[in-house]
């Protein structure tokens, strides 16, 4: 059995946790054993699961598992794959999945690969999927030898795929240890796509000259319903907020379209973007290195060139 | 506090990626290494800011072979006290971690560091492996840390948000952007890096779980199409269209 952690934000399940239910899904559906889902803690909507894929969903309802502690996570998650006879175990690659992931490898002595972008590749007797490694500059297949096989899926590389109907959850019963750390406080933007669930990003770097400029940013992004992001030196001087610094030492993202505006590309930052699916980049410069990796360029001045986009796109959402 | 920080030896963050023959291995011709950033720049110095504050030591471990003193020494420069090091290439991260949790056992570290994640294979799980082996919890993704006595505050990024918590040595935690700021090494910190303990401890048996079976490299992208800056009318229409994103 393929058994998926799903993860809820605040009790609801979003495209994070359905992405991980269609990547267990389809490799369920490879190997010919049935998918199934764990949920901990407050879980509104957990029904939904099953309309990716979850035939069943085990809910571990205890209060203590609303907020993280990836030891405890992992205790239990463990306990659940060794009660169910789960032999493949797929979660999000959110902050979540990453700090639950190896604590399970740890745990259950079974070899993981996080962050991987593929379906495996399932032959004969081995087990293999692909990462993203080199940040993003090369891809390794990695094979996992063991009986209990552990993944975490990169956002935003499985689209999410509605293949059956509302599931049965069921309480399930196991062990929950007391926690050895405290959540004081969580604080989360509202109304924003986080960025790395983001599907339309509008990035801007040193070329805006100053913060006081960035409207222009945050209409066309406004306009477009994307999130904003920007390079590091910009986040650095404080500029902007240091969660919107996207590359090598920031976040690495892959929406579906990134552009960028007044960056020049430098290999730090195309670390953090290079997986986007469509990239767009407008700069005065026409040698800015950044050409080398867009799709689509524009070479001119942004602050002409970002809001007559801006413009366009208001037409064309019209139209 | 005796604090014990995980680094790892990484190619340049400008390295050009390129495989041998079979796609099998690194083409380490022309590579440069360095220590991996989020381990020297933030880990490390968190560690030895805490240090100067309330006192202890800090020991800076990697799991790996001679060819990695360098680096080593350069975590020793910037004011480590000893190094360890494991005599083995880490197979799998599992095995990094099994070789670290084994040395870190008995010696009642009160803070295990790491880096966020290690440059090249992005892996982003040898922290929670230790910290599983070794019964403590573990904090990832760390922007600040603060320790009054044998508690410590973090705060940390989530999706969309930050995160605060508390909790009681031991435990681990991996480093994040503004958990410190770098410091570069000083003459007098070089000298005596050459003085300072580095022992090799041989590494313990393991099972290796996972494996490397080849490396690709992503499809090379095709020419850029360049839009005149006047007509953005005819980019939303590609947008749309031809690359169908919006
Ligand atoms: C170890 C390491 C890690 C790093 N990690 C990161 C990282 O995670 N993320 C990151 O972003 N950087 C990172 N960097 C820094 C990186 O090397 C670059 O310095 C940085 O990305 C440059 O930011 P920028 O493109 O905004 O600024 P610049 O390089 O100064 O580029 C500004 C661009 O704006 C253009 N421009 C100026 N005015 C206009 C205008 N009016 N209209 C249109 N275009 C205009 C210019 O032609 C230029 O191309 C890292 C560096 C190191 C050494
Ligand atoms: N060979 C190694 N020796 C010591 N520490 C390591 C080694 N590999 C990884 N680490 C630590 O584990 C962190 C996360 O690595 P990874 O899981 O590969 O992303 C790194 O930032 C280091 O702190």
């Amino acid at each position: 059995m393929v058994l998926v952690f799903a993860e809820s934000v605040n009790g609801t399940f979003k495209k994070p946790a359905f992405e991980a239910v269609t990547y267990g899904y389809q490799t369920a559906q490879a190997m010919g054993v049935s998918c199934e889902a764990i949920v901990l803690g407050a879980a509104a909507n957990a029904t939904d699961l099953g309309t990716y894929g979850a035939a069943k969903v085990h809910h571990v309802a205890d209060d203590s598992l609303d907020k993280l502690d990836s030891q405890v996570y992992a205790a239990v998650i463990a306990d659940a794959v060794q009660q169910l006879g789960a032999t493949v175990v797929v979660m999000a690659h959110t902050s979540t999945g990453k700090s639950v992931l190896g604590r399970l490898a740890a745990r259950l002595k079974a070899g993981s690969v996080p962050g991987v972008n593929a379906l495996p590749v399932i032959d004969g007797g081995t087990f293999s999927v692909r990462k993203p490694v080199f940040s993003g500059k090369a891809f390794a297949n990695v094979a996992i030898n063991s009986e209990i096989k552990l993944i975490s899926v990169m956002g935003n590389s499985m689209q999410p795929a509605e293949v059956g109907s509302a599931a049965e959850v069921a309480a399930l019963s196991v062990a929950v240890p007391a926690s050895k750390t405290s959540v004081k406080e969580v604080s989360r933007m509202e109304g924003v796509t986080p960025l790395p669930e983001a599907e339309l990003v509008v990035s801007a770097g040193r070329g805006m000259k100053g913060p006081e400029n960035w409207g222009i940013i945050e209409e066309l992004a406004n306009e477009l319903g994307a999130t904003t992001a920007c390079s590091r030196p910009v986040s650095d001087v404080g500029w902007r907020p240091h969660h919107e610094h996207v590359g090598q030492t920031g976040i690495a993202i892959r929406p579906n379209l990134y552009i960028a505006a007044g960056i020049s590309g430098a290999i730090q930052h195309l670390a953090g973007v290079n997986s986007s699916k469509t990239i767009v980049v407008i700069n005065k410069d026409p040698e800015a290195p950044f050409f080398k990796a867009a799709d689509y360029g524009v070479v001119g001045d942004l602050f002409d060139v970002v809001p007559r986009l801006t413009e366009a796109i208001r037409k064309h959402k019209q139209a | 506090m005796k604090l014990l920080v995980c680094v790892s030896k990484t190619p340049d963050t400008t390295t050009k990626i390129a495989f041998t023959g079979d796609n099998t291995a690194l083409d380490t011709g022309g590579v440069q290494y360095i220590m991996n950033p989020y381990d020297e720049w933030y880990a490390l110095v968190r560690a030895l800011e805490l240090k100067e504050a309330a006192g202890g030591s800090v020991t800076i471990i990697n799991v790996g072979s001679a060819a990695n003193d360098p680096v080593i020494r350069k975590g020793l420069a910037i004011g480590a006290d000893e190094a360890v090091r494991i005599d083995k290439e880490g197979s799998s991260s599992l095995d990094v971690a099994q070789q670290i949790a084994a040395y870190a056992k008995d010696q009642g570290f009160d803070i295990v560091f790491f880096g966020k994640e290690t440059i090249d294979y992005n892996g982003s799980e040898v922290g929670a492996m230790v910290a599983e082996l070794l019964d403590i919890p573990f904090v990832s993704y760390a922007n600040t840390l603060e320790m009054d006595g044998s508690t410590g505050t973090i705060t940390r990024d989530i999706e969309g948000g930050t995160e605060r918590i508390e909790l009681s040595a031991p435990f681990a935690i991996s480093a994040a952007k503004g958990l410190a700021e770098q410091r570069i090494p000083n003459m007098r910190g070089i000298m005596m890096a050459k003085r300072k303990p580095l022992n090799v401890v041989a590494p313990v048996e393991t099972e290796a779980l996972t494996s490397i079976v080849s490396y690709e490299l992503p499809p090379e992208k095709s020419a850029v199409k360049l839009v005149d800056p006047e007509n953005m009318e005819e980019l939303v229409r590609l947008l749309s269209e031809e690359a169908k994103v919006i």
